[in-house]
């Protein structure tokens, strides 16, 4: 067990290494992003707007922060393991050291869940300077910590079994980009036809942003859509574990 | 004498493609065993079974008595891997790569310490290791790579075309390091299209072709089957002949007899290219 953890720190060391001496222009471009879409919807197009009781602001928010632990979870954890696997080709150190795929899986993620958390974190003190209206629970940070999971997970599952860097530039344009939007961050759910719905559900972000909202503007909490959440991380980290048996073959 | 490799059968497909076919071999402990052929011949496919990274389509391999498929975990501790192209992280220093890869094999931080300060020392490279490795010249960063590999202690040393690329003085520098690997008691496997590297290391030649190990011993005994002197001339200002003698008397006697047309007489020791050149029709550096 304690083999497992600390093979688990010295696959999340080396990327740490890389994180410290970057830190600045890592920290910069994850939440650039998420700053423009503050300033152009909550500022720009959503001022003087009340949306379900809250200031646009107010609802907004809590989206933001969702799609920025998206992002820099999927982006951390996937991304650099991607090129190192297929450009570089020094992933296969990994594969040729006495360290278990568990172990190799947990590291590459939680490489993901550090940025993610790191991000999000700072743009949670940028939403509750200028919205105080932000309630900071233990349920709030719980979801956070989770969906960056979910989402470092799915990081290292496409960086895993992406053949080139179309293959991850597709994922993106197709999948992560559309999520962005229509997962329930920038609006409310409730304003959309019911089959549109039931597509959006299948989406991990539309269930990581209505838990972070309800905690944040303590809304009734939808402990389903938490589960489902939890049901999103499994299936992906499975498939990482799929991906790493057949990366040896 | 203990044999550390040992492969039977060994066959690995790609789908049609037979990129190694029935290899039998054997390493011997201590010894630098050189695996020589052109490129796509088998070699990097053969390494990649012995470190564990592919499972062959049949046959079986042994590293240190453990089997690859059977007993991967156990062989990824007994073997150290120096790629042919650049495994390091490039972002990181070469002390950081150093410190990784005894993490990976679990070695407690002082041992850690001591080590890379040793292995450092060992290659020349205490100067350069707070670097990035991006920014180290072509035989620094080969360096760094052995290195990084030596941090466990491995048994058997797998070394894929380690001069690639590199220039002749670098080159010799690189030899120097693994005659001294290999005097201080490593098992050195090493594949290679560079006939010299093959001659000036290694105490004995496997030659793959087409994924089949075609003539195995040393280098002297490769040379001897097809005669240590070799003649080379030049018939009808076409084609080079090339015929091969026991010894310098029977070549100079063959030389006296040519007809008057044969030109351009080269008579110079044999090879290992030559040896290849004769059992497959082709050159080692083709394609």
């Amino acid at each position: 067990m304690i083999t497992v953890f600390r093979d688990i720190y010295s696959v999340l060391w080396v990327d740490l290494r890389f994180l410290r001496r970057h830190w600045l222009r890592t920290l910069a471009t994850s939440i650039v992003n998420p700053i423009l879409y503050l300033v152009a919807f909550g500022y720009g197009l959503g001022s003087g707007i009340s949306f379900e009781g809250y200031s646009y602001l107010e609802f907004v928010m809590p989206g933001i922060i969702a799609l920025t632990a998206m992002s820099s979870s999927y982006g951390g954890a996937g991304l650099k393991l991607h090129v190192d696997r297929l450009f570089y080709k020094c992933f296969d150190e990994y594969l040729m050291s006495p360290i278990s795929l568990f172990s190799l899986a947990i590291g590459k993620t939680l490489i993901g869940v550090v940025r993610g958390l790191i991000a999000s974190i700072t743009l949670l003190i940028v939403g509750v300077i200028i919205s105080p209206t932000l309630i900071i629970s233990p349920l709030f940070v719980l979801v956070l910590v989770i969906s960056c999971f979910v989402f470092s997970f799915l990081g290292v599952l496409i960086g895993l079994v992406a053949k080139s860097h179309q293959d991850m530039g597709t994922f993106s344009t197709l999948v992560i980009l559309p999520m962005t939007f229509l997962s329930g961050t920038f609006f409310s759910l409730s304003q959309l036809p019911e089959a549109v719905k039931v597509v959006l559900y299948f989406l991990p972000l539309t269930h990581s942003s209505q838990c972070l909202r309800a905690a944040a503007l303590s809304q009734p909490f939808p402990w389903l859509s938490l589960l489902a959440l939890l049901g999103f991380g499994l299936v992906f980290f499975a498939g990482c574990m799929i991906a790493l048996k057949r990366a040896s073959v | 004498m203990e044999e550390v490799i040992v492969t039977e059968k060994l066959t690995k497909r790609y789908g049609d493609v037979r990129a190694v076919e029935d290899l039998n071999l054997k390493v011997h402990s201590g010894e630098i065993f050189g695996f020589l052929g052109p490129n796509g011949a088998g070699k990097t496919t053969t390494i990649r079974v012995l470190t564990t990274l592919t499972k062959p389509t049949s046959g079986c391999a042994c590293v240190s008595s453990f089997d690859v498929v059977k007993e991967p975990d156990k062989v990824k501790k007994v073997i150290g891997v120096v790629q042919q192209h650049l495994s390091l992280d490039r972002d990181l220093t070469v002390r950081e790569n150093m410190e990784f890869r005894a993490r990976l094999h679990h070695l407690e931080s002082s041992e850690r310490r001591r080590r890379i300060d040793e292995l450092l020392d060992y290659v020349g490279l205490t100067e350069q290791a707070n670097r990035i490795v991006e920014d180290l010249s072509g035989g620094m960063k080969k360096r760094a790579m052995i290195v990084s590999s030596l941090m466990h202690r491995p048994k058997v040393l797998f070394l894929d075309e380690p001069t690639v690329g590199l220039d002749a003085q670098t080159r010799r520098r690189l030899w120097e390091l693994i005659r001294r690997l290999h005097l201080d008691g490593t098992t050195i496997f090493l594949t290679t299209h560079y006939i010299e590297e093959a001659e000036a290391l290694c105490q004995r030649v496997g030659i793959i072709h087409l994924g089949r190990l075609i003539d195995l011993g040393k280098p002297l005994e490769l040379r001897q089957r097809l005669g240590l002197v070799a003649v080379e001339t030049l018939v009808n200002n076409k084609e080079t002949c090339y015929q091969y003698f026991a010894d310098r008397a029977a070549a100079t006697s063959y030389v006296q007899n040519l007809p008057p047309d044969a030109k351009t007489i080269i008579i110079r020791d044999s090879n290992l290219e030559d040896v290849f050149v004769e059992l497959t029709g082709r050159k080692v550096g083709d394609d």
